[in-house]
């Protein structure tokens, strides 16, 4: 009697087993079958992936996660997710996809993969008066340049370009030093200060310098999701080749990044 | 001081042990200068909350009612008042009302920078204390002494300076003592208003490496030390200030 139950036990644990790794062998058979893809996004990242006033989540990000439901055509489940879950709840296959502002890096290549090219991208650069005529990062040399602690590239604005950094706690106080000319430029990521510059607050400022350490935000699947991946991967080429990024930044309100621009020329021809 | 630099750097390839602040030259000269910057910040404020503390004191005493009143307003506002928050009213709120001066590139900044601030609040941070430490000292001398100074011609400043404060400074120095400990700690502070010093150009270092637990325990150990020369200091003039027969 035990024994029977024991096989019955470890013949089922194996059908388990094999059926949930049939399941598992392709997402987007299973995001057809179910006709719903679910996608992990911000909610608290604007103009990315935010809550509207009604509490919807709507954002540049979304637009796209929508897009590519709407080409699969199937309906889409915005699931919110944070930086330290992201991987966690793809890994899991409690979402399909992840389109939540991340940035492709190494050592998240061993857990994800990633869709190449990135979708979207941010870099390295500064909000300066425009009276400081920045035009280059050599320019900066001697200046006081407000920055953000433990950010990475406080070390390269001050050891390459011989700047001298204050830096803040928080991104509130580096802007209000700014304000207050405590420094005469703010190094920050170019996406975020795109944003602000958009505010009548920072109309005397520009972001003069050449973006640098620019690193693109990637979707992400599950590893092996190969179907997957390349259908998305398809995707985002169109993306880029149709300008869909850059009409989607100009609706929210963001100036066109260089990653954008640069991605549409070398694939509008596609 | 090359084998030094070679062996930490040795250190970090054989355990993973890494404290770029001895084999990096740019780490290096940041964190002294960090060093710098805190001892700075330490020597400057204890002298002017001592300063505050001894004229807070003698203030307190005065027969003018709205000259106390100022004084207890003033203990009452900085001793009861979390000295981060106090430092960042200074630093965005108070400098914000004040002139700004043209610096050298042109552009209207602040009259005060960071380190200025941090000095100013972290003194009258500590300075309140004293005070209130100093006028337990003034009370342990017993009124007679007083009166005697008095009917030998001292004015009430002179009977202060040159006969009260001597004795009080030796009953309440076990107490000023804890008080400039807590103050070198306090320094740290001002690492929230960019002042370049120890916690900050650590703060810097460590993400910049991910050696967080190294710089910590170092970061911890240079506090001891700095520390310990403060008791230290304050233990020999404690001990040089000693009356026999007086207090314990």
């Amino acid at each position: 009697m035990f024994k029977k139950l024991l096989t019955t036990t470890v013949m089922s644990v194996a059908a388990l087993g094999v059926s949930a790794s049939i399941a598992a062998a392709d997402v987007l058979e299973d995001v057809e079958e179910r006709g719903t893809l679910i996608a992990g996004v911000k909610a608290d990242y604007p103009p990315f992936g935010y809550r509207s006033d009604d509490g919807d989540i709507v954002g540049l990000e979304i637009d796209l996660a929508e897009d590519i439901a709407e080409r699969l055509g199937v309906d889409i489940e915005l699931v919110p997710v944070v930086a330290s879950n992201r991987m966690e709840f793809l890994d899991q296959g409690k979402i399909d996809v992840v389109i939540a502002t991340m940035t492709n890096t190494e050592e998240r290549e061993k857990v994800v993969d990633f869709v190449e090219p990135g979708h979207y991208a941010s870099g390295t650069n500064i909000l300066a008066p425009k009276k400081a005529g920045f035009t280059e990062w050599g320019d900066l040399e001697g200046k006081p340049v407000c920055g953000v602690q433990g950010a990475f590239y406080n070390r390269r604005t001050q050891q390459e370009y011989g700047a001298e950094m204050i830096a803040f706690k928080g991104t509130a106080e580096a802007y209000t030093a700014l304000q207050q000319g405590r420094c005469l430029a703010f190094v920050y990521d170019d996406a975020a200060l795109l944003g602000q510059l958009d505010k009548d607050a920072w109309s005397e400022f520009e972001m003069p310098l050449e973006t640098i350490d620019e690193s693109p935000w990637g979707m992400a699947v599950a590893t092996g999701e190969d179907n997957f991946r390349e259908k998305l991967t398809e995707i985002v080429i169109d993306w880029h080749g149709s300008g869909k990024i850059l009409e989607l930044e100009e609706e929210y309100g963001i100036n066109n990044t260089p990653y954008a621009k640069r991605m549409h020329e070398e694939y509008k021809d596609n | 001081m090359d084998i030094i630099y070679s062996w930490f750097q040795q250190l970090n390839e054989t355990t993973g042990i890494n404290l770029p602040v001895f084999y990096n030259t740019f780490d290096r000269e940041r964190f002294f200068s960090g060093l710098l910057v805190t001892i700075q910040l330490s020597v400057l404020s204890l002298i002017a909350s001592v300063v505050i503390g001894v004229v807070g004191a003698w203030l307190q005493g005065s027969k003018l009612v709205w000259t106390r009143r100022i004084v207890q307003a003033y203990i009452q506002f900085f001793r009861n008042t979390p000295p981060l928050v106090q430092m960042y009213f200074f630093f965005f709120g108070l400098s914000a009302l004040l002139p700004t001066v043209e610096n050298e590139f042109g552009f209207q900044q602040p009259i005060l920078g960071s380190f200025a601030w941090a000095c100013i609040s972290l003194s009258f941070f500590a300075g309140a204390f004293n005070v209130e430490i100093f006028r337990s000292g003034i009370e342990a001398v017993p009124e007679t002494t007083r009166e005697a100074a008095e009917s030998l011609g001292y004015s009430r400043l002179g009977a202060y300076i040159h006969v009260i404060l001597p004795l009080a400074f030796r009953v309440c120095l076990p107490a000023l003592n804890n008080n400039l400990v807590n103050l070198v700690k306090t320094t740290t502070l001002a690492y929230a208003i960019a002042v370049p010093e120890l916690l900050y150009v650590s703060g810097q270092i460590w993400s910049d490496y991910a050696n967080v637990p190294e710089m910590m325990t170092l970061l911890l150990l240079i506090y001891v030390g700095l520390v310990g020369i403060v008791v230290l200091g304050m233990n020999r003039w404690e001990r040089a200030m000693r009356l026999p027969g007086y207090g314990t």
